[in-house]
């Protein structure tokens, strides 16, 4: 009996290990089709199910083979690592390369100017579409929209929440009268735990249009998206960089009043330093969350396969894209989602796990 | 404007700046609070909780999503808190643990939707058709980690003392888990299973392809299942205005619902910690 409770109970611990394992093998399994056909070139490129007149069906479809087996012997991890750090600097370039986008066609000039590693492809297809005999027409899925839109949204959100936040949090620890503290701590933990369905909702019929008002554009848009992706993450890190705010001992913050310290100065050399960790994972958290949110972005984000060339365009994100086109996918269209939601889970599994293992080791409490 | 003057003011500053900041983020707050309770209250009648959603209620949503999470709560919750034992009282500190514990940390923030993504390869395609296993088994795969931290966290608050006397009595080690330490830490498992469970309650993400949703009072598991955020997400970006009303219901009981669960979980908490 002994023997079989602590086997079962084993066995169950590995049953997480062996869920996660086989989610990342389905979804490798279901991206591959895609992997194989657009390679990891699939991240830079931003046309979604676009038409491409290819001139030699077979060389072209067989070349593209060979890359993308090429790129996926290197294996998995590397090729991720790749996109994490493409992503980042790609949302700068979009960021201030706007113009140039807009001028560009959206096709393989834009993927000139900004990658030069892309030269052969890009040239290649433009080429390929130049040439008016045809033999096959050929579907391109590219990630580079959806990616964007994740990046994107999230920064917006951050940039966003992580004052309002930290204000919030120092506000419950430190400033406010204690009668204060238990009710509005109460509302802020609640408030977390309201469904991100409420958020999108609000944000489609009230918050859209009112920032749609204000900056212009659409009242659904990047820029809202983001912001209700901040309001909804608010709250929830706020209840967290409290946590850790609090832990900061009372002994420190006394000795530095009793030399004179004034509340700023208390909060700025003893209390952010000392609870620096707990507070930036705290921000992590946050950002996976952000991420990986669904339901909150997709009412808001106007689900349009667009780079947004202005802050208050339509675009869409990775979680929106697998919301709104996953039923009625098939084949290509299906595995290129699949692809996205590979990256998608490897990058917020990256992002939590460095946090984990570098901000918060929770055996060291 | 000699030094101290200049903190003074540079304190003032800071604190109007941080009560502000405060104040800005629960004003937002507050508005979508009050924004709920006015559209959701607009069509808040006693047909909502007695007609199914093809009458224009809201029954079989209700109804469904209940079930849903609660089968999945079954299935979670005794994996889950197996696997928090273990961690907890056979595998502590051994390096497989840790590993396990992390894993499941990094499971909590997984996007949901590629949850849902998974369980659409392996339940829903080979069958073709949304099914209400599908939708369970995707909350059940949520709601995992969840209750692995909890129970883990839990068991680690008791002492070692408790341990030690039931080993000194000669009990083995399986009837001092159930017996003695679950017992002990009955009242904070069972806090966050009620919040966990209030958590999965309100997941729209992983249901969009999993369970689907229906109009219909459900004709079982294997069969298209209803879902009540699921189908407020069909029903607020549809035209109609009736229907947008419709999902603000829905939207105001969902979260007077998961509210409740969470106001209640967390006064246990603090009963108990006043004991």
């Amino acid at each position: 009996m002994e023997k079989i409770f602590a086997r079962l109970s084993w066995l169950s611990a590995t049953t997480l290990l062996l869920v996660l394992l086989a989610t990342l093998y389905v979804l490798y399994i279901q991206a591959k089709p895609a992997m194989d056909e657009f390679g990891w070139q699939f991240v830079l490129d931003p046309r979604w199910g676009v038409d491409v007149v290819v001139d030699e069906a077979g060389n072209a479809v067989d070349g593209g083979h060979e890359e993308a087996s090429g790129a996926d012997s290197g294996g998995v991890v590397r090729l991720d690592m790749g996109d994490d750090e493409d992503a980042i600097p790609m949302e700068d370039e979009t960021a201030t390369g706007q113009p140039e986008l807009a001028e560009g066609d959206l096709d393989g000039e834009a993927i000139d100017e900004e990658i030069p590693m892309e030269d052969e492809t890009a040239t290649g297809q433009d080429e390929l579409a130049g040439e008016a005999q045809t033999s096959s027409i050929k579907v391109v899925y590219g990630g580079l929209v959806p990616i964007v839109g994740t990046v994107l949204s999230t920064l917006i959100a951050m940039a966003f929440a992580v004052p309002l936040a930290m204000g919030i949090a120092v506000f419950l620890s430190e400033i406010s009268v204690d009668w204060l503290k238990t009710p509005v701590g109460v509302a802020i933990e609640l408030l977390a735990a309201i469904p991100s369905i409420i958020y999108g909702m609000w944000g489609l019929f009230f918050f859209g249009p009112m920032v749609a008002h204000i900056f212009g554009g659409s009242s659904v848009s990047l820029l809202v998206a983001g912001l209700v992706l901040g309001v909804m993450v608010i709250p929830f890190m706020a209840a967290l960089s409290r946590d850790a705010i609090n832990t900061t001992p009372n002994v420190l913050k006394e000795s530095a009043y009793a030399v004179g310290a004034t509340r700023f100065e208390v909060v700025k050399d003893i209390i952010f330093p000392y609870a620096r960790t707990g507070i930036l994972g705290s921000i992590i958290i946050s950002l996976g969350r952000a991420l990986g949110e669904t339901m909150a972005v997709a009412f808001v984000i106007g689900g349009v396969y667009k780079l947004a060339e202005h802050i208050t365009d339509p675009t869409i994100s990775i979680p929106v894209a697998l919301a709104n086109n996953f039923a009625e996918s098939s084949g290509l269209s299906l595995a290129s989602l699949y692809y996205l939601a590979f990256i998608l889970f490897v990058v917020s599994f990256v992002i939590i796990f460095t946090a984990k293992e570098f901000l918060l080791r929770r055996s060291k409490y | 404007m000699n030094l101290s003057q200049r903190r003074l003011l540079i304190n003032q500053l800071f604190s109007i700046v941080s009560a502000g900041t405060a104040i800005i983020g629960l004003l937002f707050l507050g508005w979508i609070i009050v924004t709920l309770v006015m559209k959701g209250t607009e069509s808040l009648s006693f047909k909502v909780f007695t007609t199914d959603l093809v009458n224009g209620g809201l029954r079989n949503l209700i109804w469904g999503q209940f079930v849903l999470s609660m089968i999945a709560t079954a299935i979670a919750v005794p994996l889950g808190m197996l696997a928090g034992i273990w961690l907890q009282e056979y595998g502590n500190h051994t390096r497989y643990a840790h590993f396990i514990r992390d894993l499941s940390d990094v499971m909590m923030s997984a996007p949901s939707i590629v949850i849902g993504t998974f369980v659409y390869a392996i339940l829903v395609v080979p069958v073709e058709h949304t099914n209400g296993w599908a939708g369970i088994v995707s909350l059940a795969i949520l709601m995992l980690p969840i209750v692995v931290r909890t129970t883990d966290d839990m068991l680690g608050l008791i002492p070692r003392e408790l341990r030690e006397a039931g080993v000194a009595l000669g009990i083995p080690k399986y009837r001092i888990i159930l017996d003695i330490i679950i017992r002990a830490a009955k009242v904070g498992v069972m806090t966050g299973l009620l919040l966990a469970f209030a958590r999965i309650v309100g997941e729209t993400a992983p249901l969009l392809y999993t369970s689907g949703t229906s109009e219909f009072w459900p004709e079982g598991l294997t069969q298209t299942y209803p879902s009540l955020t699921v189908s407020i997400y069909n029903l607020a970006t549809m035209p109609d205005a009736e229907m947008v009303k419709l999902a603000w219901t829905g939207a105001l009981l969902l979260a007077v619902f998961v509210l409740t669960l969470n106001i209640v979980g967390r006064y246990v908490v603090r009963d108990r910690r006043k004991k």
